[in-house]
């Protein structure tokens, strides 16, 4: 097995084959770094010991790997590598975090805060602690997809124990106040966790200076293998959680298993390119976007952007085009790999809720289109898929009675449409 | 060039299965993703899925993948409800005992192996039924296979569930879920040959289960999260290899059999342990007397040789092993044991030199010095 990569392979195959789609799925998955890939290979073959062998050299030698990568991790968020625990990936983090610190403190505060836009897993989790007793409050996002800080500072109370809000939402890329937020909660002594599976390597993070006591962070969107991910959690003040997996008593006690050295390494990579290359990275990705978005909305009226779009990282569009349906853009576009919501909703027909929550009716929710850029997106990329969804949308509409009705100036609300 | 004898703790990954990991990374796309990238990781993980089944003779919609042996450990633990009774052997993994510390503990017999009687007895007082067995199918210190399946059926009588960790006894002998009788059952990749990371829970037709991790509707609803897609690559093929592979493993019993009966030449009052009843080939559990486990595994590791002083988690610590102390193992034993755990990269050369370098080091060290 050949572990180097040679130039002329610098770019993931999926992006080199142009045989296949255009990836512009960046916030389901990012393709692996080839950079990253190749700080991984040797541990996948010579270097494959376990680091908690603690008697000989293949365990010394993955150990060392695992807490480099460590400090990698914590250094991108200006945590120290103590505070950063190995979990599978965000979802667990999202679990362990929420979970663990409202089960430990359950006998003193028992309401949760959270944000109706949040990812499934947060959602479905809170979901679950309500069923064991917990309150919890479901907070509204204005239409830009932000949330009001003065509702929140209502909402917390004496009893609250944790406010969980994502970094960067998923679907429409919005960035919430984290500073403001968590100099709230450490006012009113509240556990502030952020699921910043999609914000790490994309927005400049401080725990520190943003309060942040716990945070959720995935390999596989930072251009990091997938099945690995950390939860930062804080030691001063300390943040003490029930732990979801015993046995073995790794990562201080509070995720035990195995640690994947492999995951670990690559995720520590990730993070220290994302470092180095974010600011230079996102200046690039805001071009792209822009023209993009210019070249859609130049050519074609009645399309609506989804989410504020000055507080937003570059990497993502999200756009409603009226009078299409939905199914049937997707099925124009093949050859972009686009989705209409996130991923782990994307089989089912239901509308976005978090295009929901912005307001949007269910029409337009079913016509929206998010379109996620990244490392490897080049400027032909964008003007081939701006071509093709103004093709397709153009298509469509002229096949719409409703868009004809529009264009002659008929209110299509105002109809009342007989049952059938 | 060290000779890795610790194939227990983690087996260097198979080609096969590095190369299906490094081409699934070099591939975008999730799983859950409608798109054609989507599709294509969706393919390889159900592609695994079917691989992975094959090594546990299950179907591929029993296997739910999770992060590794402990997860499935503890997915399976958790299944238990607050108030059903658990059961757990002396000997099983930490994944299991801390899983659930408020387990009734079932004895192991001084040969290392759980009486099915002594489940029987430990089930007799179950009234509603409510219950859950977990019993490993190899011991991962001594390599004591279990009789599990003569268990599950003493637990199927009582109306109890059964639980089985497979994550030694997976590709080192031959494992079926539907001749074991038991409703869940764990197995880890890096213990095969595949990469670390990734493992997953095997349930039987028809078992309920609940999630532990809550999110997305991954692994239909039982495990929460974007599959590792790599891993699960990786996990498949070495499931592969290793179940084609199994005859072949048989013969490192021969290598193990040659070194204990030499080391026991020179030794006499040596310690095999569980060396009298059905074992994993590649396992050898065994002291030294009068040398310290600690002392054993730096002078090896000096000479060149990766061999452990018990489980890999626990190799940090002080503890002495909980299976040989459960196994009656009197102190000086328990200070002494070393485990050796042959693997797939094994040759006869490499337990040659480890068997000299065994009996030069007792000899210098041990009574054998003393006698001279």
């Amino acid at each position: 097995m050949s572990t180097a990569i040679e130039k002329k392979d610098a770019l993931p195959a999926t992006i080199k084959n142009r045989k296949t789609p255009i990836y512009l799925d960046y916030q389901a998955t990012t393709p692996t770094d080839p950079r990253v890939t190749e700080k991984m290979l040797p541990y996948f073959s010579e270097q494959f010991g376990n680091p908690h062998s603690r008697n000989h050299f293949f365990g010394w030698e993955a150990e060392d790997a695992v807490e480099i990568a460590r400090e990698q991790i914590a250094h991108l968020i200006g945590a120290n590598a103590k505070e950063i625990i190995y979990t599978s990936g965000a979802t667990e983090s999202n679990n362990l975090a929420i979970k663990g610190v409202a089960q430990f403190f359950k006998d003193k505060r028992d309401h949760i805060i959270t944000v109706v836009t949040e990812h499934k897993c947060v959602l479905d989790t809170c979901r679950h602690l309500e069923q064991e007793g917990f309150e919890v409050t479901y907070l509204p996002v204005q239409k830009n997809g932000l949330i009001d800080l003065e509702l929140l500072r209502k909402t917390m109370t004496d009893k609250t124990v944790l406010v969980s809000v994502m970094g960067v939402n998923n679907e429409i890329g919005v960035i919430q106040p984290l500073k403001e937020i968590g100099a709230m909660c450490r006012e009113n002594k509240t556990f502030f966790h952020t699921d910043c599976a999609q914000a790490v390597g994309k927005i400049p993070l401080d725990v520190e200076d943003m309060n942040i006591d716990l945070m959720s962070i995935s390999g596989h969107k930072i251009y990091g293998p997938m099945g690995i991910g950390a939860l930062y959690v804080r030691r001063r003040p300390r943040v003490r959680l029930v732990p979801m997996i015993n046995g073995g008593g790794q990562e201080r006690g509070m995720r035990s298993g195995t640690l994947p050295t492999p995951l670990c390494v690559g995720l520590g990579e990730a993070c220290a390119i994302a470092e180095r290359e974010m600011g230079a990275e996102n200046e690039r990705l805001r071009q792209l976007r822009d023209r993009m978005y210019q070249g859609i909305v130049g050519r074609l009226p009645e399309v609506y952007l989804n989410g504020d779009m000055d507080q937003r990282i570059p990497g993502n569009l999200n756009i409603s085009f009226a009078f299409v349906e939905g199914e049937g853009l997707m099925m124009g576009i093949k050859d972009l790999a686009v989705s209409s919501g996130s991923a782990c909703t994307s089989a089912s027909l239901e509308p976005s809720y978090v295009l929901r929550a912005l307001g949007l009716d269910v029409e337009l929710a079913h016509t929206s289109l998010r379109i996620g850029f990244g490392r490897f997106t080049t400027e032909e990329d964008v003007y081939h898929a701006v071509d093709a969804i103004v093709r397709e949308v153009e298509r469509l509409r002229e096949m719409s009675p409703l868009w004809e009705m529009h264009q002659e100036g008929i209110d299509i609300s105002s109809i009342e449409w007989a049952e059938h | 060039m060290t000779i890795y004898l610790d194939h227990n703790a983690t087996t260097p990954v198979r080609p096969e299965a590095a190369d299906a990991v490094r081409d699934a990374l070099a591939h975008a796309g999730n799983p859950s993703s409608v798109h054609g990238a989507g599709r294509r990781a969706r393919k390889i993980v159900e592609d695994a899925r079917e691989q992975v089944a094959a090594l546990a003779g299950a179907r591929a919609d029993d296997v739910i993948f999770t992060s590794g042996g402990t997860e499935a450990n503890n997915l399976a633990l958790a299944n238990a409800t607050v108030d059903a009774a658990v059961f757990v052997s002396d000997i099983e993994h930490a994944s299991v005992l801390d899983a659930r510390p408020d387990a009734s503990r079932i004895a192991v017999q001084a040969d290392g192996v759980v009486d099915p009687a002594a489940v029987d007895a430990a089930l007799k007082d179950l009234n509603d039924g409510r219950a859950l067995v977990s019993v490993m199918l190899a011991n991962n210190e001594t390599g004591a296979i279990q009789p599990v399946a003569e268990i599950a059926e003493v637990a199927k009588r009582h109306g109890a569930a059964v639980h089985c960790d497979a994550v030694q006894a997976a590709g080192k002998m031959a494992v079926d879920m539907k001749a074991l009788g038991v409703d869940m059952l764990s197995l880890s990749a890096h213990k095969i040959g595949g990469p670390q990371g990734i493992g997953a829970l095997v349930i039987r037709p028809g078992f309920k289960i609940s999630a532990t991790h809550w999110g997305g509707g991954q692994e239909r609803s039982r495990r929460a999260g974007t599959e590792n897609v790599p891993g699960i690559a990786g996990f498949g093929v070495a499931a592969e290899r290793a179940l084609a592979g199994i005859e072949v493993f048989q013969e490192l019993a021969l290598l193990r059999d040659r070194m204990e009966a030499h080391n026991l030449k020179s030794a006499p009052e040596a310690r095999v342990f569980a060396r009298d009843v059905a074992r994993l080939a590649n396992t050898s559990c065994i002291t030294m007397p009068g040398i310290s486990a600690k002392t054993q595994v730096m002078s090896f590791d000096l000479e060149g040789f990766a061999v452990s002083a018990g489980s890999a988690c626990s190799s940090g610590k002080v503890e002495s092993s909980h299976v040989l102390k459960a196994m009656g193992a009197d102190t000086d034993q328990l200070n002494s044991a070393l485990r050796i755990s042959l693997g797939w990269t094994t040759t006869a050369n490499e337990i040659d030199q480890f068997t000299a370098a065994w009996t030069a080091l007792y000899a210098r060290l041990g009574a054998g010095s003393m006698a001279a």
